[in-house]
């Protein structure tokens, strides 16, 4: 038997280090597939040296420097030229040629090893094809820092020192950086991963961010992303909410500024609601949910960080709700009677959307004796009509949130979208002679001159159907609005980019 | 020591030093911003005849919408025509 070379290191280096000409192998020894191979490999050493024109036959390892036995080995127990050469599995075969890779093999299959390595007869014995195990280079708790070593950070952000002595969370609350709550410390292997979730590139702005009209790199809404809890997956969902709230329409400035207790509200449609798990049916405003709890927050704290946005200082809300933490929810498509709420704004069924809705917190609307749809309509309308109070018309919009067993009963009406739309419209028609100043009581109110007239309680679109909530109860919600149109905010829905 | 990555915009505000006050109101121009919340008119209006007992004369201006700031021209108009400003705030 011939004596075993010694295995050799590879430095570690920023640049793609070339493989050697001839036949190249990746493995490692926790893996059955490559302890496998491992005796085709030492054959292959033999029968490739001993060929008219020699070829060689190099392994890279990365766990074990010793494994396998009888190879031409290089320790990559760095994995320097695993990530380089970007390996998702081992074991791989590259064919080389000139410092060119001309082939490659995942996993045992004697077909393409033997084609690659024009040596016949490999693996007697064994099974025609064996898949093999994930590449160290990738694995999932190693990639953001190997990342990071290998491409060079192209990250932007100003690196934060926290000693060793002093704690993450306390570090960032005295900076006046985190909404109150814990937040996950935005390292850069984490932010890294949570680019990963996204095609665009971090230095890509996103948005002119209010109050301080910063433009807002990919970058800096991962950072926040990450420290509110997301997970990658959820960041075009971010990305595209931060566009919209930052348009003029939408006028995040002033739902910030304002007194009033409303933030912004997001609402999800299309597949990308069950890719990353989101919740649209039982306790869908609550908690127990990540991508509900976490998306609305790191919109959130990327207006109070990014925007500058803080509560007490350009936030002058009277009592704000607990939704301005973060509000989100998707809306159940699958259990709907109706097309999506994102097809009011135009999109097609099946479009990935969000839609960001200046609101406050929902209220329950309670009907369980109704069977028909004009009752319960009559229902809803009651309540939508002393919205904020029933002398407030038309400057505020609404969702409804109609809830599956509600729904239920419109479902069996035949009613659609726009037949319960049309319904309610005409259910919160307002006698002027309510809305005078003084009438019913109360000191709020119109002049004189709207007695006698009939008065939407809503403007045109200003209500927004959304079909969510988990299947028993006869319960559905409304989720009141903001000063609306020009003078305000107009909800905006936008389809997400990757 | 663990390095974390910086949230902020990491801006440093800019700093700039007041106006010096108006020795008198005599003969200075001053301009009236009603950001059109509810009565603001009504503030103004007294407003604007105290500043006049006193010699200045009076520009009325007032933003399209209280929720937005105001408009960059508007702002320069302003800054451009007035000695000084009053903006009304109320409800």
């Amino acid at each position: 038997m011939s004596q075993t070379p010694p295995a050799t290191s590879v430095s570690s280096i920023l640049e793609k280090p070339p493989l050697p000409s001839g036949v190249v192998a990746f493995v490692k020894r926790d893996c059955p597939t490559c302890e496998l191979v491992a005796p085709i490999l030492a054959k292959l050493r033999k029968e490739l040296g001993a060929l008219d024109e020699p070829v060689a036959l190099t392994v890279f390892t990365q766990d074990d420097p010793e494994f396998p036995a009888g190879s031409d080995r290089v320790d990559d127990t760095d994995l320097t030229v695993s990530w380089h050469h970007e390996i998702e599995a081992v074991p791989t075969l590259v064919r080389v040629k000139d410092g060119h890779e001309v082939d490659r093999a995942l996993g045992w299959h004697r077909g393409e090893w033997e084609a690659l390595t024009g040596i016949s007869g490999l693996g007697e014995g064994l099974p025609e094809l064996r898949p093999g195990c994930g590449s160290l280079s990738v694995d999932p708790s190693r990639a953001p820092e190997l990342a990071i070593r290998f491409s060079g950070s192209k990250l932007q952000a100003r690196r934060v020192e926290v000693a060793s002595l002093e704690d993450e969370q306390e570090a960032f609350f005295d900076r006046g950086w985190t909404d109150g709550l814990p937040i996950v410390p935005p390292t850069e292997g984490r932010v890294l991963s949570m680019l990963g979730g996204t095609t665009r590139s971090p230095g890509e702005v996103v948005a002119i961010v209010p109050p301080d009209l910063v433009p807002c790199t990919v970058e800096k809404v991962a950072i926040n992303a990450v420290m509110a809890g997301c997970k990658p997956e959820y960041l075009p969902v971010i990305l595209t909410a931060l566009e919209a709230a930052c348009t003029d329409e939408f006028n995040i400035h002033g739902l910030l500024a304002t007194t009033m207790s409303a933030g912004p509200v997001l609402v999800v449609n299309g597949p990308i609601r069950n890719r990353i798990g989101m919740n649209s049916g039982k306790n869908v405003f609550g908690q127990g949910n990540r991508a509900n709890s976490t998306i609305g927050r790191a919109l959130q704290l990327v207006i109070r960080n990014v925007g500058g946005g803080r509560p007490g200082e350009v936030d002058r809300a009277t009592l704000g709700n607990p939704g301005k933490v973060g509000f989100c929810f998707a809306e159940d498509e699958e259990g709907s009677p109706w097309t999506p709420l994102s097809s009011s704004f135009g999109h097609d069924a099946g479009t990935d959307t969000v839609m960001l809705f200046p609101g406050e917190g929902p209220r329950t609307l309670v009907d369980q004796i109704a069977r028909e749809p004009e009752p319960l309509v009559q229902s809803f309308a009651a309540a939508l009509r002393s919205m904020l109070t029933p002398k407030m018309v038309l400057a505020f919009d609404v969702i409804v949130v109609v809830s599956p067993e509600h729904s239920r009963i419109f479902r069996e009406a035949g009613w659609s979208r726009e037949d319960l739309l049309g319904k309610l419209h005409e259910a919160t028609l307002m006698n002027g002679d309510d809305l005078v100043r003084g009438a019913l009581g109360i000191a709020e109110g119109f002049p004189d001159s709207i007695r006698g007239k009939q008065v939407p309680k809503f403007k045109p679109g200003g209500i927004y159907l959304v079909h969510a909530g988990g299947g028993a109860g006869l319960f559905s919600a409304i989720i009141p609005g903001w000063a609306n149109g020009e003078m305000g905010s107009a909800a905006v829905c936008k389809e997400i980019q990757p | 020591m663990s390095i974390l990555l910086d949230p902020t915009s990491e801006r440093i505000p800019a700093e700039r030093a007041r106006p010096p006050r108006l020795a008198s109101l005599e003969g200075q121009t001053i301009g009236l911003l009603d950001i059109v919340k509810g009565r603001g008119d009504i503030f103004l209006d007294q407003l604007e005849l105290r500043l006049a007992e006193r010699g200045a004369s009076i520009k009325r201006y007032s933003k399209p919408t209280f929720t937005k700031p105001a408009p960059i021209d508007l702002r320069h108009e302003i800054a451009e025509t007035c000695d000084a400003v009053v903006e009304a705030l109320a409800d």
